[in-house]
């Protein structure tokens, strides 16, 4: 049913340089949260951190009552077994192939016959559309596969917790689209909870439940999809709309001189917020809310032309 | 500014803080079950593959050289008689540990750090631990016994093909008498000698085992780290190599008495 994640505090740094502070967040049990920024905010390094692959300087990220960041290793090994993650590349093992990576947790961690193995592989390749493939290696096919077969290994253990390192990277628009169904439908289908890190704006747009920003060292926001949507806040607004009026600059974030510039410019208003991807059998997700409900309860109006149809509001070209 | 300078005098002691710890780890994975006799058996296969060869090939010029320049000094004292047995001595106390941990440095330990590193960089060692299986006992461990392992029967192996090398010199160039040369082989040499070469080999392929895995699994930074890391792993396994070779060379020549022939 999927279990919740508490982030309390989280600071990390490398030698001198703070990749980000005090980021406490709660994500919901059995939603799918986005966690997006800037390139180099360390987005990959906060979820290598909820894994316990990485040490934080402060905090705890508690998950079923264990603090992943000051747990010992032994504690961390079997937590870790309630998660699935899907690395930027993959990460297949590449001396084997699909089949054995895929079947690789089943036969480390459960005593399961090779026939029933067999069984739960095959069920997963079928999930990621990857039936055929089975005796390829890892070098032999796309990266778009590569991530499927990464997703069908991560997904093998029947995961809680299932976590998506750009999962769009490097994929063409329709693979990314492909995708993000599927990220839908797998969510409607075992209720885990999912965390995506990313900085495609369209998938952030219509995926989730809720979103994150990092932004300068810090959790610029997180709430529910349509709180950061209908946001005047400028980070959340430049960056989800990618405009280049705003706080982020080319590099990092803008001095003051090219802010006092663009003081005077007129902001584009809001796009309407687009319709959230809904599974393919129509039927709800538990954690699907309707659409401009948020907006209703918290008094906010959306913008005008929102909830209309999936494509609204997406960046120019795309 | 001084502490600038002060993390770059210290860095080494950080990275031989992080090889000891690193260690430590894989000698307490050791002992824990299950133990991988399939990764263990094709590391042992692999790593004998690319050692082989290099090293019989090594191992005759070596062999060659210490006979002849053994040879042509012992003939200086007048005691030909003692060739076959001061060659003997040379090569199984020195020359096949030393020509061993070369190779075994050089060919073993740089695939180690290579294969480690390229799948440090891929994050399959990431995922490895994400999946819950601790990569040092399903990866390291095996290749760390394998290489021991393969250093045990390299060691053997120099000790042969160099004794044959320098019998065949002795012999051919230096017009030796091959029956003193080998009526002569116990009167210097003694079991212990053989035994030590063994010791020194395992402790040598355990060595370059465990700084190619460390290096290879501290790879950062693309494939350029990679690089770095075998090329690292290679010299910082010669470095420690020699200083080993040379403390329990100097621990063996004082616990053990010297046969008076």
């Amino acid at each position: 049913m999927g279990v919740e994640i508490k982030i309390e505090n989280l600071t990390k740094s490398f030698g001198k340089q703070v990749i980000w502070g005090d980021v406490s967040l709660t994500i919901p049990a059995g939603e799918i949260s986005v966690m997006l920024g800037p390139s180099g905010t360390g987005k990959s390094v906060l979820l290598k951190t909820l894994i316990g692959l990485l040490k934080p300087d402060h905090g705890s990220v508690i998950i079923e009552g264990t603090d992943i960041a000051s747990c010992p290793e032994k504690e961390l090994y079997e937590i870790r077994k309630l998660f699935g993650v899907l690395f930027q590349d993959g990460a297949m093992f590449g001396s084997m192939n699909l089949y054995d990576n895929v079947a690789f947790p089943l036969r480390e961690h459960t005593k399961k016959s090779e026939s029933q193995i067999r069984d739960v592989v095959m069920e997963k390749m079928d999930l990621v559309g990857l039936l055929g493939a089975e005796d390829k290696l890892p070098g032999e096919i796309s990266g778009g596969m590569r991530k499927r077969a990464g997703l069908a290994r991560a997904l093998v253990l029947d995961p809680e917790i299932v976590l998506f390192d750009e999962p769009d990277s490097g994929l063409d628009p329709v693979r990314t689209a492909f995708l993000n169904q599927l990220i839908i439908d797998l969510n409607a289908q075992i209720d885990a909870t999912f965390l995506i890190v990313t900085h495609d704006i369209n998938t952030a747009r219509t995926v989730p439940d809720n979103i994150g920003l990092l932004y300068h060292r810090h959790l610029a926001m997180f709430g529910p999809r349509e709180m950061l949507l209908a946001s005047e806040e400028p980070v959340v607004r430049q960056f989800l709309n990618a405009q280049r009026v705003g706080p982020i600059g080319m590099s990092e974030e803008k001095d003051a001189d090219e802010l006092a510039a663009e003081s005077g410019q007129e902001l584009p208003p809001l796009p309407p917020i687009p319709m959230q991807l809904e599974p393919s059998n129509g039927i709800p997700r538990r954690s699907q809310r309707e659409p401009g409900a948020w907006c209703r309860e918290n008094g906010v109006t959306p913008p005008p032309g929102s909830f209309e149809s999936s494509n609204a509001g997406m960046a120019p070209g795309s | 500014m001084a502490s600038i300078t002060s993390a770059r005098v210290l860095r080494p002691v950080g990275v031989a803080g992080g090889l000891f710890a690193f260690a430590l780890d894989v000698v307490r994975g050791l002992f824990r079950r299950p133990f991988q006799l399939r990764e263990f058996l094709q590391q042992a296969w692999f790593i004998a593959s690319v050692t082989i060869i290099p090293t019989a090939l090594v191992a005759i010029p070596f062999g060659a050289v210490i006979a002849l320049q053994v040879g042509s000094l012992i003939k200086q004292f007048g005691a030909q008689s003692f060739t076959g047995s001061a060659s003997v001595l040379a090569v199984i106390q020195q020359a096949a540990p030393i020509g061993t941990a070369l190779l075994i440095a050089g060919a073993g330990g740089s695939a180690i750090a290579a294969d480690l590193g390229a799948r440090k960089i891929r994050e399959e060692l990431d995922a490895m631990m994400v999946l819950g299986i601790d990569p040092i006992q399903r990866l390291v461990v095996p290749r760390v016994l394998a290489c021991m392992l393969v250093s045990v029967f390299l060691n053997g192996l120099v000790s042969v093909v160099g004794v044959a090398g320098g019998y065949v010199f002795n012999v051919i160039l230096q017009d030796g008498t091959p029956g003193a040369y080998i009526a002569s082989f116990t009167a210097l040499a003694q079991l212990p000698d053989l035994y030590v070469g063994f010791i020194k080999a395992a402790v040598f392929g355990l060595i370059a085992a465990i700084v190619a895995s460390y290096k290879g699994m501290s790879a950062g930074g693309g494939p350029k780290g990679v690089g770095d890391a075998v090329n690292e792993s290679v010299v910082i396994t010669f470095l420690l190599l020699f200083v080993v070779n040379f403390v329990i060379s100097t621990i063996y020549l004082q616990l053990v008495p010297p046969k008076t022939g």
